[in-house]
């Protein structure tokens, strides 16, 4: 069986490897993006000198062939779904017997004028990366457009090459739609203590044509004219699936599959960015452009492919990012504009770099997520808390065994726990320190509580 | 601040300049006086000044190291030749024609201490004048572009070291030709060194021709071709001319230091100020290395101050160098007591067992007994139990000097590391063939100084501790261990010949809690990890499938838990659920009772 997977970011390298863990089949990955695999979120670094293109690689490049994974570097402009076959810019016919469509996402552009200037750009592809470093030589001022993670990445980058930053951010505060007010207000001062010019609630009006067909200035909402040389878009991404439509493939804002990651045509399935799930889970959206569920679901995608029918399963929601120099890592359940039911702890630290947040139950007490800020907890432990629906009482108790920071730094646990003390007036004791001995034992265990 | 950061890197290469200069600034001369310090043996000396002043040598001057060596060998030369044919004639009463005689063994000593005592100049006459402007305003240069960085928001600082000349590394031609040359160079150098003795390093190259025909076998059989090696585009220009410095300055050190006579000149008051006695090649080379793992030692505080494990690590291999390597064994000379640095083990330290090593610590006392059983106490005990239960990085990156420069000069270039699956077949074939020439070297050293006999299977054991000596402990540690720094990162040394590390390895590996644990899904593949692994290992290659990492060459310095954006990696002192925690596949959100994953 020949299995051909468009698409080589994470969700189709994983399903291949996955398919090849598995089966025998003709594996076939198809991209017109770059010869191999590489990790689309260190695509910064290589901006940054942190790394090279080649650092970026997971895999050397024997790895393909040892795996009898073949790798094709072409450009699908059409594929004919009742013949089975895929079509090349360059005139290639591959015929399939299953097909996977990991085709990832596109940023979004929501028809500013000027918005397909030279010198704008967004920043998901290696492509992206290149017409980026191509517009840097020489550069004065930036402007980027939107204030999530890829904005705040952005910022960094230029940031780091000394290239003087305008960073508008539509909303009151950045990214305040995910994080709750207290973090994205740490998120904010970071910005700015590190000389980025933050605009908060501010929106991008028109991009300005230099007359060469060039952008040379923004103007923003507030009438205010900021000459740049490069203009990032960065206010979001939307499915890559441009064109699938008008086929037979049904579509929404992506490509619609169910719970086993099959679309509306047999043998093709759908997996990462470009899937719009017909049925999410309860709590989560139908579309999730993120690194880790584009990993699950190429997964579940290759045990589907493979004749083992496993509905796709993303688990407790997780995610992580970088805010400049402050990492940040989220478990569970956690909103900025929290339903009724959600009662937080929040401990800052007086340098306002770290912070801890538990979320839990107002009636049942139970924890329901954790939002960290410069501090690093243990996934597999938070996972669990929340699965069992642990007590916050026992979960601030055993707090230590969460703590993932390297040896040696201070653990904060104590203080949540004071501040849940102070808040609640009762008087509970951290129980268990950092440690991977004690975290082990409460993976192995049922839950006592 | 960037004024500061300017002015300080202005000085320093100021300060390297000079110090360069400060080699050709002296004149050379010599005299009866300085003949006399040189020989102490009576007949050679007596000899000397005869030949030298029938060859109108004596108050000759000469303006380079170099011209007045070749005069110097001249002279040697023809007072060997004179002195073996008055032998002939008959030797001075109760004298033996070894005393008699002046082997070729003597001409490295007689020549370095006569250049050193006939040196007349500026730096010869001002030395502390000249140590000030040129060490010192290094060091000056250094703190001055470091401290500053103190005042930076703390956070992981690489940014711009790809595109750093200094810091980016080599294309592959490139550094195939440094290391093609460098190993060609070093034994025909030892050719020469073992008295034009082809055996020993045509044994070596063949050793070495068969690793590489084993690894490269491998790697054709399966199709394999590396990826990841040396950066494919890059070229660091200025890392190479520090390479080459580098490995100049170590030729130099070891095997011709009478042309840096200048060098040591100045560092004489120092010396004198701390173990009474005039420096030697071996107190500067002391003295400079402790001065760089301290100032690079503060530029390592100031790249991780928001980072403990960093910062406490660093002490250690600061507090040690000083301490334990420098200082220690300088009060010691001083106390005429014997001087050992007490933290270097067998095998890194191999003349540990060497019958004259032997013989000192027995003839000095309580305290030379002590040092002996020390010795062989941190070989057999401290070496396994410490390493079970905190891995090898008790020593590798806390306390080893090699590593104390490692981790704080070489900080700059850990990237450079090859990570290909190449690099690990060559590594483990070369660090554990090195182990295994220590093991057997030390057992012949051993085997002769009980039995008294001088061979072993008909090798004679000196010849093989020499060309141990030259090829491992000077050629690999120094030259390539330290030079090689800027052209293939800076674990070269530990990661591919340290017989110590061998040894740590082995105990990490098969008998040890310690273990790098990653933290579930949240790896994004990233590589920071890998590409700042100074050991090469591909951390990532398990941190994205959530796996356990326990490898032999972890040193444990937990650089790549600081670079990781995403906090998955920790380094962990329990071997808990390693079995299964260290499983190929973690399968970590999919899975399903019934569904078995394809062995």
């Amino acid at each position: 069986m020949h299995v051909v997977i468009l698409g080589n970011g994470i969700a189709g390298i994983t399903a291949a490897r996955f398919i090849r863990k598995l089966s025998d089949h003709d594996i076939t990955v198809i991209s017109a993006e770059t010869d191999h695999f590489f990790s689309r979120t260190a695509l910064m670094y290589i901006y940054m000198g942190h790394m090279r293109y080649e650092d970026t690689k997971p895999y050397e490049d024997w790895f393909w062939d040892k795996n009898r994974i073949k790798l094709l570097n072409a450009y699908i402009e059409r594929i004919d779904f009742d013949a089975k076959t895929l079509f090349g810019s360059q005139g290639e016919e591959l015929v399939y017997d299953k097909l996977l469509l990991a085709t990832g996402s596109a940023p979004n552009k929501f028809g500013w004028p000027g918005q397909n200037l030279k010198g704008v750009s967004g920043l998901y592809s290696y492509q992206d990366l290149q017409n980026m470093e191509h517009f840097s030589e020489g550069l004065q001022r930036a402007v980027i457009v939107g204030g999530g993670l890829i904005g705040m990445e952005m910022a960094e980058m230029f940031h780091s090459r000394h290239i003087p930053v305008t960073f508008l951010v539509r909303e009151d505060s950045y990214w305040n739609m995910v994080l709750p007010p207290e973090e994205s207000a740490m998120a904010n001062r970071h910005i700015l203590e590190n000389g980025i010019g933050l605009r908060l609630s501010t929106e991008l009006k028109e991009i300005v044509d230099d007359g060469q067909g060039r952008a040379c200035a923004v103007i923003t909402n507030t009438g205010e004219r900021i000459e740049c040389g490069y203009v990032g878009l960065t206010a979001g991404v939307h499915p890559n699936i441009g064109f699938l439509k008008g086929t037979s493939l049904e579509t929404g804002r992506g490509i619609l599959a169910n719970e086993y990651l099959e679309t509306n045509i047999p043998d093709v399935y759908a997996a990462g960015d470009c899937v719009q799930l017909r049925e999410p889970q309860p709590g989560r959206r139908p579309i999730e452009a993120v690194w880790y569920t584009g990993r699950m679901a190429g997964e579940t995608a290759a045990y589907n492919i493979c004749g083992h029918q496993v509905p796709y399963d993303p688990g407790i929601w997780f995610n992580s990012a970088k805010f400049i120099d402050i990492e940040y890592q989220v478990y569970g359940d956690l909103q900025a504009q929290p339903p009724e039911n959600h009662v937080s702890i929040y401990w800052e630290h007086p340098d306002g770099r770290k912070s801890i947040r538990l979320v839990y139950d107002r009636e049942e007490g139970h924890v329901l997520g954790f939002n960290l800020m410069g501090v690093r907890y243990r996934h597999e432990v938070c996972e669990k808390w929340i699965r069992e629906k642990a007590h916050i009482e026992a979960v601030l108790q055993d707090l230590g065994i969460a703590n993932f920071d390297p040896e040696f730094y201070k653990e904060y646990d104590d203080e949540v726990v004071r501040l849940y003390n102070q808040q609640s007036g009762r008087n509970l004791q951290l129980k268990k320190r950092r440690g991977l001995a004690g975290a082990l034992r409460f993976l192995r265990n049922p839950l006592s509580a | 601040m960037e004024f500061l950061q300017k002015t300080g890197l202005g000085l320093f290469i100021i300060a390297l300049l000079l110090f360069t200069a400060t080699l050709g600034l002296d004149n050379y001369r010599l005299t009866e006086e300085s003949l006399t310090q040189a020989i102490g043996n009576p007949y050679h000396l007596e000899e000397m000044i005869a030949v030298a002043r029938e060859q109108g040598q004596l108050g000759k001057e000469y303006g380079s190291s170099f011209e007045f060596g070749a005069a110097f060998k001249e002279l040697l030369k023809a007072a060997q030749e004179s002195l073996n044919q008055k032998a002939k004639d008959g030797l001075p009463e109760g004298v033996s024609q070894w005393d008699y005689k002046m082997g070729g063994w003597l001409f490295k000593d007689y020549t370095f201490v006569a250049t050193k005592k006939s040196s007349a100049g500026p730096v010869s006459g001002n030395p502390l004048f000249f140590f000030f402007l040129t060490i010192g305003l290094a060091i000056l240069g250094g703190v001055l572009f470091i401290l500053p960085k103190f005042l930076a928001i703390p956070g992981i600082k690489h940014n711009q070291i790809y595109h750093n000349p200094m810091t980016r590394g080599l294309k592959l031609g490139w550094r195939s030709f440094f290391l093609g040359a460098t190993m060609i160079g070093l034994l025909l150098y030892g050719v020469y060194y073992m008295n034009d003795s082809y055996f020993w390093p045509a044994v070596t190259a063949l050793v070495a021709l068969f690793i590489s025909a084993l690894v490269l076998f491998y790697q054709n059989q399966a199709k394999r071709t590396p990826a990841r090696s040396a950066s494919p585009q890059v070229t660091g220009w200025l890392g190479m001319l520090a390479g080459a410095y580098l490995i100049g300055f170590y030729i130099l050190l070891y095997w011709v230091p009478q042309h840096i006579t200048g060098w040591i000149l100045m560092v004489d008051p120092v010396s004198r100020a701390l173990n009474g006695g005039e420096a030697s090649q071996w107190f500067l080379y002391g003295l400079l290395y402790t001065l760089v793992i301290l100032v690079m030692g503060v530029r390592m505080l100031t790249k991780y101050m928001h980072n403990r494990y960093q910062i406490v690590r660093t002490f250690s291999v600061m507090f040690f160098q000083v301490a334990f390597a420098f200082l220690i064994p300088e009060i010691l000379v001083r106390l005429n007591l014997p001087s050992m640095d007490l933290k270097n083990i067998w095998p890194l330290n191999y003349t540990f067992f060497f019958d004259w090593n032997i013989n000192k610590l027995i003839s000095s006392g309580a305290l030379g007994i002590f040092m002996l059983v020390w010795g062989i106490v941190l070989v057999i005990v401290a070496v396994p139990v410490i390493t079970y239960f905190f891995g090898k990085r008790w020593y590798c990156s806390w306390v080893c000097g090699c590593g104390g420069l490692a981790e704080t000069l070489g900080d700059p270039y850990r990237q450079l590391s090859d990570k290909s699956l190449r690099a690990w077949h060559y590594e483990r074939w070369i660090i554990h063939g090195v182990l295994a020439f220590a093991v057997v070297m030390t057992g012949m050293t051993l085997y002769t100084y009980f039995s008294g006999e001088k061979t072993v299977l008909s090798f004679n054991s000196n010849t093989v501790r020499t060309w141990y000596g030259f090829i491992i402990g000077s050629a690999f540690a120094g030259v390539v261990g330290t030079g090689f720094y800027p052209l293939m990162g800076n674990r070269v040394w530990c990661r591919f010949g340290c017989p110590l590390a061998a040894y740590l390895g082995l105990v990490q590996r098969f008998k040890s809690r310690f273990r790098i644990t990653t933290n579930g899904g949240q790896c994004i593949s990233c590589g920071n990890c890998s590409t700042y692994c100074e050991m090469g290992i591909d951390v990532r290659w398990y941190a994205q499938r959530g796996q356990d990492v326990v490898r032999a060459s972890c040193v444990g310095c937990g650089v790549c838990a600081a670079v990781c954006p995403r906090g998955v990696l920790r380094l962990e002192n329990s071997s808990m659920d390693v079995k299964e925690r260290t499983e190929v596949v973690r399968v970590l959100h999919v899975s399903r009772e019934g569904v078995k994953l394809r062995d």
